[in-house]
């Protein structure tokens, strides 16, 4: 059995495995922790398809930024109070998961109807990057790429200022006069500041 | 490498799959943002595989402007859940009903 099987036939079980465990699992938590899992299974097989690159930004942003900021959400709102579930359309449950078989049967169909499931990838993959995936894909990606690489840099600029307007808290603006009275006033604490509720 | 590409996309499908069942049966924001990310992922596997069945690195670039697009979605998304939650106390998509008819 050649080594890219090997490695294929142990990752892909555990990614879906890991997968099973986020949806059946009743901590969100934990459902974080398989995602993490389930991220790394995949990047692993970014690796067996000689994506090299992907597989290290597969691993710095799927499973390490994205996922951190999702558990500090969780963190952020409170893990207690957060997990709740309410379950009034019992019928939702079953027809998802038919649909779901149904969907993976169409797959296995279209993909028997089209490449079929013996072909394999082509050989010189290699030869198309004679100095390594990463500097192959910067090369096509300055070259071929560029305007759109350019637009995702706008993308995330807008994308960061949008989430610190929508989480930012409502704060009272205290004016210079207000300020004045309550250093007036004196005796207790300095200008406290109201929040807004 | 050896292994056929069809059972990469088959993984994918199924990761798709599980994703979709996810954001159907959950009515917890978060969980149905986790199974987002996961349908994500699994679209970018499909990228991937057709990036080596075809000797094509636009493939790979593609799943790479989708990984940014998936960060700064996240980051839009997290941000609304927070301030959801702010203002109602819960995050059970069933009580966001302003704009629903």
């Amino acid at each position: 059995m050649p080594l890219d099987d090997v490695v294929f036939w142990v990752f892909a079980p555990i990614a879906i495995a890991a997968a099973v465990g986020m949806l059946v699992t009743r901590s969100v938590v934990y459902a974080a922790l398989f995602l993490v899992v389930n991220f790394g299974c995949i990047a692993v097989t970014y690796l067996v398809l000689d994506a090299a690159f992907l597989f290290a930004v597969q691993i710095i942003v799927y499973a390490g930024a994205i996922m951190v900021l999702f558990l500090f959400v969780i963190m952020l709102l409170g893990v207690d109070r957060i997990d709740v579930r309410s379950e009034r359309l019992w019928l939702q449950r079953p027809i998802a998961i038919v649909l779901a078989v149904g969907f993976v049967v169409e797959v296995a169909t279209a993909l028997r109807a089209g490449i079929g499931f013996a072909t394999h990838a082509p050989e010189g993959f290699d030869l198309l990057q004679p100095a390594g995936n990463t500097q192959a894909v910067a090369e096509v990606l300055f070259r071929d790429y560029f305007f759109p690489f350019e637009a995702t840099s706008i993308l995330l600029i807008v994308a960061a200022i949008a989430a610190m307007v929508l989480a930012q808290r409502k704060v009272r603006a205290v004016t210079q006069a207000e300020l004045g009275e309550e250093l007036a006033d004196g005796s207790e604490d300095e200008a406290e500041v109201e929040v807004a509720p | 490498m050896r292994t056929p590409i069809a059972y990469f996309l088959m993984l994918a499908g199924i990761l798709f799959a599980m994703g979709t069942v996810g954001v159907l049966i959950n009515r917890n924001a978060l969980r149905i943002f986790m199974s987002v990310e996961l349908q994500l992922n699994a679209v970018n596997l499909t990228l991937v595989s057709f990036a080596r069945l075809h000797n094509d690195l636009g493939g790979q670039v593609l799943a790479f402007f989708s990984m940014v697009v998936a960060a700064a979605e996240v980051v839009v998304g997290l941000a609304i859940i927070v301030s959801i939650y702010r203002r109602r106390r819960t995050i059970d998509v069933d009580a966001a009903r302003e704009m629903r008819w």
